[in-house]
């Protein structure tokens, strides 16, 4: 059970339970959607931009609790940030997940203790996703919400598949 | 040595005594994978529907195959190719007796259930298919028995119908009656639900839509496995299934189809094998079947089908299917018993599948947890999106069953859920 409690953290459940920002913005400046064809995953994220910086955040959809859990803490890491500092979070979140050294960053936590590997310094909360890279299959939950916010930060019409 | 002949001198599989009841525990010791650990535990396999082990004496016959007899087939004039050619075809002769098809020219193998249903669509329903027909399938299909006809009636200006079904996961068989007409140009049916495991009225439907002149296409995939299959009985004008849900190797699956309709259809693939003779002005096809198998085929994987259903005759289909189904009573109760599981797919007439999903807990999540408690359940949409949305969930889990499988084994996946509950308390 020590495996699956890396995994499914007591912050990841809580948020699954509790999703934050979880709301319609029909105001938002850009907004994108994201999709897992092989679960049926799928989220909206919003964003109401002020000028380059993301003045709020939102999201709304279904998931598993990886996947919400991450679009929920996603969205209070972001409020307030500029879409510089979001796409270099995405960067290091991803490789948090997927074992990978962040760019400018050293080798990858190869040893897969999850402890002081260098990508997840600047996480900070995110860093509980850190036991995602234990589940190959899970990876796709996990970043579904950042690529989708990727996608709004570009202003894309069409909505991002994982596939 | 075939494998058949290896069978009968040997017998190293178990088989059954009549009336001493299914001996799971002999026969599970012919799947080696079933002593396969999964992250510390010993694996429960309940993903069956999504693809079926397979017994030794199927590892057997390929392997076999390979060592001895393995040679490019209906060319050679060489022994090895005489051989080779006399496994393929006996492995046809079996497939033919195993649907009860009336004869072997009417039994051809395609990659799968998916490239049968293929090429039906690519050959007879390009030629009979045109502006303003019909094509009615029901909302319990696979995708396999969607995008097919989607794509002729797209081709076409042609139109999909859909016959709808009730909350239990039961085909509206008034409904499909309905959506049959003068413009109904194939019917396309599952014989069990993928997702569901709804075991349709085939029979039923056949007679009304031959009412129509209009011929089924019955997609087997999910039947194969746990009922006795009569295409003669059935009516059907043309019937898929795949070598892996019962138990054969991957890439292999057969289209049965009635000579008369596969004789008058245009070819699937072009290629070697499937003429009788090439100029650069004209080409005469090959008879039946083998104008619908272009190129080398997969020989070693109708060989390993061949085995595969030489193995389930061993056991015999009825037998095999009350002890699915006593699984399945059992399985249903068990988990209509766990508090927050919604059954999905309750229809009276089932084969082996369980699928269910959780309040407040996703399906995927449900599987990670079942994972590491070394049990295979598959979680998702099922390649059935349509079903989903119908019973309005994104996903489900889905236990389905094979004649190997123990109650133990459920009990195992009622444990697993509790866990799941735990980690989610």
């Amino acid at each position: 059970m020590s495996d699956l409690r890396d995994l499914y953290q007591e912050v990841i459940l809580e948020h699954s339970k509790a999703p934050r920002n979880f709301r319609e913005m029909p105001a938002a400046s850009r907004h994108a959607e994201g999709y897992n064809p092989l679960c049926g995953d799928h989220f909206t994220v919003y964003l109401e931009l002020d000028g380059d910086s993301i003045r709020d955040i939102a999201f709304q959809g279904s998931g598993c609790a990886i996947s919400k859990a991450s679009a929920s803490m996603m969205t209070q890491m972001l409020k307030g940030k500029t879409k510089a500092e979001a796409e270099e979070l995405f960067r290091r979140f991803q490789a948090l997940v997927t074992n990978q050294p962040a760019p400018g960053q050293g080798a990858p936590d190869r040893n897969g203790d999850g402890h002081g590997e260098p990508s997840a310094e600047k996480l900070g909360k995110l860093a509980v996703f850190g036991g995602v890279r234990d589940y190959p299959v899970r990876v796709k939950c996990a970043t579904l919400a950042w690529h989708t916010l990727h996608a709004a930060l570009e202003g894309s019409q069409q909505p991002v598949s994982t596939e | 040595m075939s494998t058949v002949a290896k069978q009968q001198a040997g017998a190293p599989y178990a088989s059954l005594e009549r009336g001493s009841g299914f001996a799971v525990e002999r026969v599970r010791g012919d799947f080696p994978i079933l002593r396969e650990q999964v992250h510390g535990h010993p694996l429960v396999y309940l993903d069956n529907a999504a693809t079926s082990q397979k017994p030794q004496a199927v590892i057997d016959a390929i392997r076999n195959y390979y060592e001895h007899d393995n040679a490019n087939i209906h060319r050679g004039v060489h022994f090895l190719s005489e051989r080779a050619t006399e496994e393929y075809e006996r492995a046809r002769s079996t497939a033919q007796q195993f649907v009860n098809a009336a004869d072997t020219r009417e039994i051809i193998f395609t990659r799968g259930t998916t490239e049968a249903i293929n090429l039906v669509a690519q050959t007879y329903g390009r030629k009979h298919v045109a502006a303003g027909d019909e094509i009615l399938v029901t909302a319990m299909e696979h995708h396999s028995n969607i995008v097919p006809w989607q794509l002729l009636c797209e081709e076409k200006g042609a139109r999909l119908r859909v016959a709808p079904i009730d909350d239990r996961g039961e085909l509206l068989v008034g409904e499909f009656e309905k959506l049959l007409g003068s413009r109904t140009k194939i019917v396309a049916i599952p014989h069990v639900s993928n997702a569901l495991g709804t075991i349709n009225p085939v029979g039923k439907l056949v007679e009304l839509a031959h009412r129509w002149n209009a011929p089924v296409l019955v997609d087997g995939a999910q039947a194969a496995p746990h009922l006795p299959i009569d295409v003669r009985a059935l009516g059907c004008d043309f019937y898929a299934f795949s070598g892996h849900k019962v138990y054969g190797p991957t890439g292999i699956g057969v289209l049965y189809g009635k000579a008369a309709l596969l004789d008058a259809m245009p070819p699937y693939q072009g290629g070697g094998d499937m003429i009788s003779s090439v100029t650069f002005e004209k080409t005469t096809y090959n008879k039946l079947p083998y104008k619908f198998e272009a190129g080398t085929p997969h020989v070693s994987g109708a060989i390993g089908l061949g085995a595969a259903l030489d193995y389930v005759n061993g056991l015999g289909i009825g037998e095999i299917a009350a002890h699915e189904e006593e699984l399945l009573a059992y399985a249903t109760a068990a988990l209509s018993a766990v508090p927050d599981i919604r059954l999905i797919g309750t229809a009276p007439h089932k084969a082996g599948v369980v699928s269910f999903v959780m309040d407040g807990i996703h399906p995927h999540d449900i599987g990670t947890i079942l994972d590491q408690e070394g049990i295979a359940v598959r979680t998702g949409h099922h390649c059935a999106q349509p079903v989903m949305q119908r019973f309005n969930v994104p996903a489900t889990v889905r236990a389905s069953f094979a004649l190997y499988n123990t109650k133990q084994e459920i009990e195992a996946l009622v444990n697993g859920i509790r866990k799941v509950r735990e980690v989610f308390a």
